[in-house]
C-alpha cells in the first residue's frame, strides 16, 4: 500500500500531539467483552497482520474470525476460558491514544474492576441483550461511579441474538438509567451492538436504524476526557530531594493538579513553612510555569525543610493535614479486613501507620444500600473511619482523584489490602459560624506546651481558653472560643474540626498559623488533622 | 518554553504525558528502595528508559548503576555502541556473563533456543541480581509487545528465587505503587509499560536520543535461514553447506543477540524514515525475535522462570 510522504509527515505531526485517553471495559462471563475489544483494536489498525495470521490460525475451522482471541493472554485464561485479571490495550485514533483497562466483570473481581477503574476517564459497560440488566451491571455502574467516572457507555451486545429489536433495547436503557439516576453520571450513553458482526462498533449498523445514538468508537473519540484543570489547586507531593551538590536543593515530583509558577507564594505541609517558588526545573532547562501532570524539580526561595512525602500548596489554597479521614474502601486482599491487624496507609508519596480502622457499614452496591459491619471481605465495598498514626494531607476523592486515593498495606504481609477515596469532611458545615471565626480544639502534650499555643493564639487575635476536658472545649467551641484541650481524649468523640498540636515540634506556629490565620475570610470546609 | 508544540495550551501531548508517568514511576522507586539497578540491553527501549532515569534526577547523576546481562553474541555495533554511550555520560554500568554456562559451552546454535536463553540471560540475570544485592530491577519492556504482557504490572513483584508468579501480583490502582517487599524479594520495574513501539520511536526522535545504527538500513552479509534475515556479524557464526553471506540492505525493529535476530529489508536510514515505515507496516516487531515462536505462551513461560 502506497502512501505519500506527505500524509506520512501529517500523520506523524497530528500523532505528536495526540490526546491520551484512559478508558475501562467492564463486563461479565459471555457478555461478548473480549470479542468487542478485539473488534475495537482490528477495526482501529491496532492489529498487526502475523497477530491477525495467528488468530486465523487459532480460530476453529470454518468460523467467522474468532475476535475474542486477539486479548486472551496468559495461559491460564485460555484453558479456563476466563479473564482472571486487568489487562492494558493500547489503540489509536485520528486524534486520541486509548489505554483500556479490561476489567473482568464477575462479583468475585470486583478488585480488578475498581483497579481498572482507578485511572479511567470514562467506562464502557457491557451488557448482554438477552439477560438485560443483571445484578452484576449495576454493580459494575456503582463501582464505575464510586472511582470517579463521570461518563459510561453502555453497550447492550449481542443485538443480533434478539433480531435487533428497538423495544428490548429500550427496555434495557430505561431499566439502568433508572438505577444509575443516583450516582450521577455526567453522560450516560446507550448503544446496541453486535461485537461479534461489528454493528454499531466502529461504524454505524444499517439493521439500527431507530438508534441515532453513535458507535462505541464514535463515543471513545468524542467524550469528553477528564483533564487537568489549569484552574484546579495546586498539588505537589514530593516524591524526593535532588541534591546534587552543597548549593543545590530541588523537590522532585509530579504536579498533582494545578499549576505553578515561579514566585508563587507557597505553603510546605504538614509542617505549614511559608515560602516561594525560586525556580521550576526540568532537563530541558528552566520553566516559568508548569501543570499538571508534569514532572518538575522544584526550588524553593528558603532554605526549609521539606522531603518526601510532604505537599506543596499554594498560600490560602492549601488543603489541611489531616489524621482522622472518613472513606470509602474497596478490600482487595483475601484476609479481611481485621481491625486488630497493623495496617499502612499510602497517600501520594507519604506512607503512615494505621492507628485505627473501623468500619462503619458496608455497601450493597447492587441496591447502594448501606448495612451495618464490623469487617470487609475481598471484594467488598465499605465506608470506614480512619485515624493516622501521623496526619496525611488529603482532598476529598471527588474534587481530586490524584489527592483523595490512597492504598491500605498489610504491614506484616506488604500486600495491598485496601483502596480508598477520602470522603468530604463530614462535618464540614461546623466551620461555617458566626463571624467567620474558626472554632478549634487543640490537644496538647504538656501545660507549658498548652500555654504556649494560648498565648500564640491570643497573640493572633483569638479569643483562647485551656480546658481540661472534652465537654469543656466542646463547649467553648460551641461559644466561639478556641479551646486547647491537655491530653490526648478519645479521638471518635472529637469534633471533625479537631486540629492537634505538638509544641515540641519545631514550626508548630507556621502550622497554626497557616490553618487558621491566612484565611480568615474563607476557612477551608473541615480541617480535622493533626500537625 | 521547551515543549514548542503544547506552548500555552495547557495541555499535554500523549508523549509528554507518558514522560511524565515514566518519570514518577523511576523516582518512586528510587525513593523506596535500597538498592535499584537499571537493566540495559542497548537496545532502543533500553535508550529511551535510560535518558527518562537522567530526566528524573537531574542535575543530579543517576543514583543507580545499568546492569548489561551479557551473553557475549551481542552485534559487535551494540558493544561499541554501549562503551561509548555509558562513557560519554558518565554512567555506572556493570557487566554480568554466566561464566559457567558460557564454560560449559551454551551456545545459540548447539542448543535450542530456550535452553540458551535460560542458561546466558535468565540465569545470568538472577546471578548478577543477588550478586549486586537489587532489590529493584528497572526494565524496558511494554505491555504491548506480547499479548502475556497485557497484563504485567509496572512494579512486577518477584519471589526470594527471583520468579513471578501470576497469582501473587499486586493490584495497582492509581498511581500508588506498593513497593514493600521482604528480604530477599525484589520487584521488576517497568516504567515504559503505557509505550508502545511507535511512541518509542517518536520520543526517540523527538528528545534525539542516539540508538544503535542497526535500526537503521544498511548493507549487511546476510543469509536466510528458517525464513529469517541472519546477519553474519562474526566469524562464529556457523554457515551451512552451501549458505554465502550475501549483501542486502537491512534493518532491526528489535535488537538481541545476532544468530536471533532476525532483519527486515528496508531502506529506512532516519528516525523520520522509520517512523514512516512503521506507519506503513503490518507486521508487529516481534516478528523477528525467533525465541518467541517456539511455543504458544512461550514469552509466559520465560517469565515465570524470571526472564523480563
Amino acid at each position: 500500500m502506497a502512501v505519500a510522504a506527505h500524509e506520512i509527515e501529517e500523520q506523524l505531526l497530528i500523532r505528536a500531539g495526540k490526546e491520551l485517553v484512559r478508558l475501562v471495559i467492564i463486563g461479565s462471563v459471555d457478555d461478548g467483552k473480549s470479542t468487542l475489544i478485539g473488534r475495537l483494536l482490528y477495526e482501529t489498525g491496532a492489529l498487526y497482520e502475523d497477530q491477525i495470521a495467528h488468530v486465523r490460525r487459532a480460530t476453529k475451522n470454518g468460523d467467522p474470525i474468532d475476535f475474542s482471541l486477539f486479548t486472551d493472554g496468559l495461559k491460564a485464561e485460555r484453558e479456563q476460558g476466563i479473564t482472571i485479571d486487568v489487562a492494558y490495550r493500547y489503540f489509536e485514533t485520528g486524534r486520541r491514544k486509548f489505554i483500556l483497562a479490561d476489567t473482568p466483570g464477575h462479583a468475585q473481581y470486583t478488585r480488578n474492576m475498581a483497579t481498572g477503574a482507578s485511572t479511567a476517564d470514562a467506562a464502557i459497560v457491557l451488557i448482554d441483550a438477552r439477560l438485560g440488566v443483571l445484578p452484576q451491571t449495576r454493580r459494575h455502574a456503582a463501582i464505575a461511579a464510586l472511582l470517579g467516572i463521570r461518563r459510561l457507555a453502555v453497550a447492550v451486545n449481542k443485538m443480533d441474538l434478539v433480531g435487533f429489536d428497538e423495544r428490548v433495547f429500550r427496555r434495557l436503557a430505561r431499566d439502568l438509567e433508572q438505577f444509575a439516576a443516583p450516582l450521577g453520571f455526567a453522560q450516560l450513553s446507550f448503544i446496541p451492538v453486535s461485537a461479534r458482526l461489528g454493528d454499531n462498533v466502529a461504524k454505524p449498523s444499517a439493521r439500527t436504524p431507530w438508534h441515532q445514538g453513535g458507535t462505541v468508537l464514535g463515543f471513545l473519540e468524542s467524550v469528553e476526557a477528564s483533564r487537568d484543570d489549569p484552574q484546579a489547586p495546586f498539588r505537589f507531593p514530593v516524591q524526593g530531594v535532588i541534591r546534587p551538590h552543597l548549593d543545590y536543593r530541588g523537590l522532585a515530583g509530579q504536579i498533582a493538579s494545578g499549576t505553578v509558577s515561579v514566585g508563587d507564594e507557597v505553603v510546605v505541609l504538614p509542617s505549614a513553612t511559608r515560602t516561594a517558588i525560586r525556580a521550576i526545573e526540568s532537563f530541558d532547562g528552566p520553566l516559568s510555569q508548569a501543570f499538571a501532570p508534569m514532572s518538575v524539580v522544584l526550588r524553593l526561595a528558603h532554605e526549609v525543610d521539606a522531603s518526601r512525602g510532604d505537599l506543596i500548596a499554594h498560600v490560602g489554597a492549601a488543603p489541611a493535614p489531616r489524621s482522622r479521614l472518613d472513606a470509602t474502601v474497596v478490600w482487595l486482599s483475601e484476609r479481611p479486613l481485621d481491625p486488630r491487624r497493623a495496617y499502612l496507609l499510602k497517600h501520594t508519596t507519604r506512607t503512615v501507620p494505621v492507628q485505627s480502622l473501623a468500619v462503619t457499614s458496608r455497601v450493597d452496591p447492587e441496591t447502594l444500600a448501606e448495612h451495618p459491619a464490623e469487617s470487609l471481605a475481598l471484594n467488598e465495598i465499605g465506608h470506614v473511619s480512619i485515624r493516622c498514626g501521623r496526619p496525611i494531607i488529603p482532598d476529598p476523592y471527588a474534587r481530586s482523584r490524584a489527592t483523595g486515593a490512597f492504598i491500605l498495606i498489610d504491614a506484616l504481609t506488604n500486600e495491598t489490602a485496601a483502596a480508598g477515596t477520602v470522603g468530604e469532611p463530614a462535618d464540614a458545615t461546623d466551620d461555617a459560624q458566626p463571624g467567620g471565626r474558626k472554632i478549634i480544639v487543640i490537644e496538647a502534650s504538656d501545660v507549658l506546651g498548652a500555654h504556649e499555643v494560648e498565648g500564640f493564639l491570643s497573640e493572633n487575635g483569638a479569643i483562647v481558653a485551656v480546658v481540661h476536658t472534652l465537654t469543656a472545649a466542646k463547649a467553648c467551641a460551641a461559644a466561639g472560643i478556641v479551646a486547647v484541650l491537655l491530653g490526648r481524649p478519645d479521638d471518635d468523640a472529637l469534633p471533625g474540626d479537631a486540629i492537634a498540636i505538638d509544641p515540641r515540634i519545631v514550626g508548630w506556629r507556621e502550622a497554626v498559623r497557616a490553618l487558621f490565620f491566612s484565611r480568615t475570610d474563607s476557612p477551608p470546609p473541615g480541617s480535622k488533622c493533626s500537625v | 518554553m521547551t515543549h514548542p508544540i503544547e506552548t500555552g495550551t495547557q495541555k499535554l501531548s500523549h508523549l509528554r504525558m507518558l514522560e511524565a508517568e515514566s518519570i514518577h514511576i523511576i523516582r518512586e522507586v528510587a525513593a523506596e528502595f535500597a538498592r535499584p539497578v537499571l537493566l540495559y540491553s542497548i537496545g532502543k527501549d533500553s535508550q529511551v528508559l535510560v535518558h527518562l532515569a537522567r530526566k528524573a534526577f537531574h542535575p543530579a547523576p543517576l543514583p543507580f548503576p545499568l546492569l548489561h546481562v551479557d551473553t557475549t553474541w551481542k552485534f559487535r555495533d551494540m558493544y561499541a555502541f554501549r562503551d561509548r554511550y555509558v562513557a560519554e555520560h558518565g554512567l555506572r554500568l556493570i557487566v554480568h556473563r554466566n561464566q559457567r554456562a558460557l564454560d560449559d559451552g551454551i551456545n545459540p546454535f548447539d542448543h535450542t533456543s530456550q535452553k540458551y536463553t535460560f542458561a546466558l540471560k535468565t540465569q545470568a540475570l538472577l546471578q548478577a541480581l543477588e550478586q549486586g544485592g537489587f532489590d529493584a530491577a528497572f526494565g524496558g519492556a511494554r505491555r504491548d509487545e506480547e499479548k502475556s504482557r497485557a497484563k504485567e504490572r509496572v512494579f512486577s513483584f518477584r519471589d526470594r528465587s527471583g520468579q513471578w508468579n501470576p497469582r501473587n501480583q499486586r493490584p495497582e490502582l492509581w498511581n500508588l505503587y506498593n513497593g514493600r517487599i521482604d528480604k530477599g524479594e525484589s520487584i521488576r520495574v517497568f516504567p515504559l509499560s503505557n509505550w508502545n513501539e511507535l511512541d518509542v520511536w517518536q520520543y526517540v526522535q523527538l528528545e534525539r536520543i542516539p540508538v544503535v545504527p542497526l535500526y537503521f538500513a544498511a548493507d549487511r552479509p546476510v543469509v536466510e535461514r528458517d525464513g529469517n534475515l541472519i546477519v553474519v556479524d562474526d566469524h562464529r557464526y556457523r554457515l551451512r553447506p552451501g549458505e554465502v553471506p550475501k549483501p542486502r540492505r537491512v534493518r532491526f525493529r528489535t535488537l538481541g543477540c545476532y544468530p536471533l535476530s532476525g532483519a527486515i529489508e528496508s531502506d529506512a536510514v532516519t528516525v523520520r524514515d522509520l517512523l514512516a515505515e512503521m506507519l506503513r507496516s503490518r507486521h508487529s516487531e516481534r516478528q523477528g525475535r525467533v525465541i518467541d515462536h517456539d511455543e504458544e505462551g512461550s514469552m509466559e513461560t520465560k517469565k515465570r522462570e524470571g526472564y523480563f
